[in-house]
């Protein structure tokens, strides 16, 4: 077996690669983010344990699992959204370029992770003050009609928008919208990029295309990513982890996680046997 | 058809044709209210009514001006008293209280709205006239702007904790402040409702007797600055229907017609200003 898939130890927080020498290794001093120990309980109820975990600076990270196995709640510790809500406890480290987020302040920490929820969430307010709302809480000295063009080039909405950026957001399809929100999180530049679901709400083409998006804007920033769907995780993402009630079962390399899985319960999951 | 699908269908039939007959006796009442101020209250309208003072007792003519001007002021300082003050309460119990609190501001606004107006009009009695021995359009505005503040507090509530978490966690997660995800997205996700709640609650108090019975009194003459009794419609129509002059009578027919114009007027600016904005839409 191979020895850095095992099961989530803390001291191994660097994405595990196999041997073999033609596949990336990222050093520890490509990680964008890590999290050592973290713990987290929504009032009494346990739901993360012990979970290590690091994400590579410019790539796809993956978290997959079934239904209630604390994919989303690790998603939103990284940008500290855990903290709208009441009761939750977070124990552990959580680091962003080195410094401990949970000792930063949120304004700036979230300004540096963006997120994108499960449903398009747009803003009542017209397409281009969606964009513009990041830039303008933020008091960006940016000229803000360059910074907007731009981010929607990003999420590959300009061309379809570009004529009615005063309308309402809510007179775009859901693909459309959900691009929106992607352009809206870029508007302010963030070094991570969180994605709860991103294309769970969509239909088929408009996922095909957010998620041929996510790859390109690999380039740009680091990008997490929740998803239920396994042939999502396989086509779009670097790195794979595997999370079960709560623990990291297994982190490597997509291509080695999907074909080799050094885990049995990894093995049952990918393959449709529970889940 | 077996007889237990032509039983349904007709029980069908007449709960259909139930409910159709009470929408049309509500909106029948209504439209015989209007169509009788209309007709009554039309009839008895001139220019005069608008620019002249009350005239002596025994005269014919005359006009309102007093009391068309002495409403309006007593509405815009009740609704400077009551909107701030139901709104703002209304955002602290949607958005910041604990359960305690909350509880205690939405128990004391229920007990207000259900306050007989009468009583609300003792209180500012006891307030701001008997210290100041004398009736002012203050003392009225007062008393309208405290009952404005239920309505007002707890729709506001209503329509915030309406307004999709989604739409928080979006702005919360671009780094902005809980105040500043309030003000930029909460707030204009529910304004139209909150709106037209604070207009709901101007027309309640427009129509309001009882409680400028004894702040704003009455008066025939102008009512200078804020701080004399004015003359106001609604009690100008009590006074006048309860008299024994038919010319009288005619004058309280046409008030209640400028009342409910003023109402109306107000009501349409309002929901004009509400169709130009981006509503979420129901999912």
């Amino acid at each position: 077996m191979h020895a850095s898939v095992r099961q989530a130890v803390p001291v191994n927080i660097t994405p595990p690669a196999p041997t073999s020498a033609s596949r990336e290794t990222p050093a520890p001093a490509e990680l964008r983010m890590s999290i050592s120990k973290v713990n987290f309980w929504y009032g009494s109820k346990q739901t993360l344990f012990d979970v290590s975990l690091g994400f590579a600076t410019n790539k796809v990270t993956a978290l997959i699992g079934p239904s209630g196995c604390g994919k989303s709640t690790l998603l939103r510790t990284l940008n500290r959204m855990h903290e709208t809500i009441r009761n939750a406890r977070l124990e552990g480290e959580i680091l962003l370029d080195g410094n401990n987020i949970l000792a930063q302040d949120v304004t700036q920490l979230r300004r540096r992770v963006g997120m994108v929820f499960q449903r398009p969430n747009p803003f009542p307010k017209s397409i281009f003050e969606n964009v513009a709302y990041g830039l303008r809480i933020n008091g960006s000295k940016l000229p803000i009609a360059e910074a907007v063009e731009k981010s929607l080039r990003h999420a590959a909405l300009w061309d379809e928008v570009k004529d009615q950026l005063h309308k309402s957001a809510y007179e775009l399809s859901g693909g459309q919208q959900q691009r929106l929100c992607i352009a809206r999180a870029l508007a302010v530049e963030p070094e991570v990029l969180l994605l709860d679901e991103p294309c769970s709400a969509l239909d088929p083409i408009s996922t095909a295309k957010i998620e041929e998006l996510l790859v390109q804007l690999k380039d740009l920033c680091t990008i997490v990513t929740v998803t239920h769907n396994m042939q999502q995780a396989a086509r779009i993402s670097d790195f794979t982890a595997f999370l079960l009630i709560g623990q990291l079962i297994e982190f490597s390399p997509t291509p080695h996680l999907f074909t080799t899985p050094s885990d049995p319960r990894t093995e049952a999951y990918i393959t449709g046997r529970f889940g | 058809m077996s007889g237990r699908l032509r039983w349904r269908k007709f029980v069908s039939g007449f709960m259909l044709a139930m409910t159709g007959v009470c929408a049309l006796v509500t909106v029948s009442v209504l439209f015989f209210v209007l169509g009788d101020l209309v007709v009554h209250g039309g009839t008895s309208i001139n220019w005069n009514f608008f620019t002249k003072l009350p005239a002596p007792v025994g005269e014919t003519g005359g006009g309102m001006a007093n009391a068309i001007v002495g409403s309006a002021k007593l509405l815009l300082l009740a609704s400077l008293i009551g909107v701030p003050i139901g709104f703002l309460g209304g955002v602290y119990l949607a958005e910041f209280s604990g359960s305690t609190a909350a509880f205690i501001v939405r128990y004391a606004g229920d007990l207000l709205n259900g306050v007989p107006s009468i009583v609300i009009g003792i209180f500012a009695y006891a307030m701001l006239v008997l210290p100041f021995k004398h009736f002012s359009t203050i003392a009225g505005s007062f008393a309208l702007g405290l009952m404005m503040v239920p309505i007002i507090l707890r729709s506001t509530e209503e329509f915030l904790n309406g307004v999709p978490r989604a739409l928080r966690e979006g702005s919360m997660a671009l780094g902005a402040s809980k105040w500043k995800t309030i003000q930029a997205v909460v707030i204009p996700a529910a304004y139209r409702g909150i709106l037209t709640a604070i207009l709901l609650a101007f027309a309640r108090v427009a129509g309001e007797t009882a409680p400028l019975l004894f702040t704003a009194l009455g008066n025939r003459y102008w009512s200078h600055g804020w701080n004399e009794p004015t003359a106001s419609l609604p009690v100008v129509i009590y006074t006048y229907a309860l008299s024994p002059y038919d010319d009288w009578h005619r004058q309280a027919w046409a008030a209640g017609l400028v009342l409910l114009g003023l109402i109306l007027v107000i009501n349409i600016v309002a929901r004009a200003i509400l169709s130009r904005g981006i509503s979420v839409p129901r999912s």
